[in-house]
């Protein structure tokens, strides 16, 4: 099970409290993890990442094991501690903005 | 009993405020959506506990909500309140009522035209968020959305999922379209309530447009605006527009705020002629028209071209009751030191009770309303956000 923290205004939008849990299939990457938290969180399409292109939006990041991994290709899969849901995927809000 | 629902969209979050038809004690619900900039809300005409709302912010893009109940509980169209399976076959959740795509072109992918960047180069379309809804006046799951960069979006599904409607966009002129300094946005859309294949929109900096079929083809509604700022001062497009207004009565009679100046047109937008008259500024935001006085017009002058704030810090909306030219300030209630707030195009609206009630919000957070037509004025309420849009609902 892939543990997911959303930022505020995300987990508002998809009305959860807390982490998200996810059956992610294998390899868990990125675009896998995206693609599953949208399908049970239909309400997120477009927030994170551009529903056409696919590409991540500018002021959202990425990280997994302390590791900024947003610049990653999005097929890369993460680290074994993500995948065993030992450590949560973060999906971060820039701080940036008043 | 008749009571009063005002939609108010902040920088912060939309409150939805209520009155009986006396409209002096006032119930302030909200903030929904907090946090997020809220452009506009709006109800549909034809069932008012149909309310759309624009939700945005810079980091997670926009969301359009949707009300089944005047407000109270909201719901993201085609979502899981609402699940709808995607056309692709593949039984997952549509997911897109926030999916607010260009056409393109087969071979770029890139929207069909470009249009004028800042440095004078051609600029590919690039959506920013949705600035208006604009639900039609007879089917409450009919909504159109005007846009940054500027286009004009139709859904037919109750904002299940969005069109373009790329003749506007696509029109000749469309590559000398500019920005202005708040983006190239599409802010005004009017519909003829008798004839709603009849539509106006308005786009900062590039005019006014009339459509007769629906949205398939436009054409640019600009004579007699003058704009000293551009090249041609007369050209055909090029002219901040900041407000179209329209009594429901007289659809071919429109008024209209521009960056400077304010109009007036009695062919449906073929020519305008200017009714600034003795304002103290023809520079300002909103406009708007008494409900049952279609000479009735009101603005609220701003000093311009940089400060923009009322004149000698007195907030005075002017009211003409001979369809402009002759102008009166309205005064009481309203701060006449000091005051140094703002009052955006959207955020202005009338009721429809008798005498009309006039609303406008301010970029300091207050919303006022006068029960009387513009002769007095109290606030709703004095601090909320800075006040992007404000519409009103009249319910029996």
């Amino acid at each position: 099970m892939i543990r997911v923290v959303l930022p505020q205004h995300l987990r508002t939008l998809a009305r959860v409290e807390g982490e998200v849990r996810l059956d992610v299939p294998e390899p868990v990457t990125t675009a896998a993890i995206l693609d599953a938290l949208e399908a049970r969180y239909p309400m997120l399409c477009g927030t994170i990442r551009d529903h056409v292109s696919r590409q991540r939006r500018p002021l959202v990041r990425f990280f997994a094991c302390a590791e900024d991994v947003s610049h990653d290709p999005p097929d890369t899969p993460l680290p074994s501690p993500v995948v065993s849901g030992a450590e949560p995927f973060y999906i971060v809000g820039a701080i940036a903005g008043g | 009993m008749t009571a009063i629902r005002v939609l108010v969209g902040t920088r912060k979050g939309a409150f939805i405020l209520t009155s009986d038809g006396k409209r002096e004690q006032w119930t302030v619900a909200g903030p929904h959506f907090a946090g997020w900039e809220v452009y506009h809300m709006k109800g549909s005409p034809a069932d008012p506990d149909r309310i759309y709302a624009s939700q945005s912010s810079s980091w997670f893009g926009q969301v359009i909500q949707r009300s089944r109940d005047g407000g109270r509980t909201w719901e993201q169209p085609a979502s899981m309140d609402d699940p709808v399976p995607a056309d692709d076959g593949s039984g997952m959740p549509r997911g897109e009522s926030n999916k607010f795509v260009y056409d393109t072109s087969a071979e770029t992918g890139r929207p069909l035209t470009t249009h004028m960047w800042y440095d004078g180069t051609q600029h590919p379309w690039e959506f920013a968020r949705v600035w208006h809804l604009e639900p039609s006046p007879h089917d409450p799951d009919l909504v159109y959305a005007g846009v940054e960069d500027a286009a004009l979006f139709r859904s037919t599904d109750g904002g299940r999922s969005w069109h373009e409607l790329a003749g506007l966009r696509g029109h000749e002129s469309g590559p000398s379209w500019q920005p202005g300094a708040g983006g190239m946005c599409l802010h005004t859309i009017l519909i003829d309530r008798d004839k709603p294949e009849r539509m106006f929109t308005a786009i900062s900096a590039a005019g006014a447009f009339r459509t007769e079929d629906g949205g398939r083809s436009w054409r640019p509604v600009n004579k007699g605006l003058v704009s000293n700022f551009i090249p041609d001062p007369t050209a055909e497009v090029g002219h901040c527009v900041h407000r179209i207004a329209m009594h429901p009565s007289r659809p071919n009679v429109l008024f209209m705020q521009k960056h400077w100046d304010v109009m007036r047109s009695d062919d449906g937008g073929d020519s305008w002629t200017e009714v600034s008259g003795d304002l103290p500024s023809d520079f300002g935001f909103p406009i708007d028209v008494h409900a049952h006085e279609p000479d009735t017009v009101y603005v609220v002058p701003i000093k311009s071209d940089s400060e923009h704030y009322p004149p000698e810090g007195r907030l005075r909306v002017y009211r003409s009751r001979t369809g402009g030219g002759d102008w009166e300030p309205l005064t009481k209630g309203l701060p006449q030191q000091d005051c140094y707030v703002n009052v955006l195009r959207d955020a202005m609206a009338v009721d429809t009770l008798d005498p009309c009630g006039i609303y406008f919000g301010t970029t300091g957070g207050q919303v006022y309303v006068s029960a009387d037509s513009g002769d007095h004025w109290i606030p709703i309420v004095r601090d909320l956000p800075a006040v992007l849009s404000v519409e009103v609902q009249t319910l029996p």
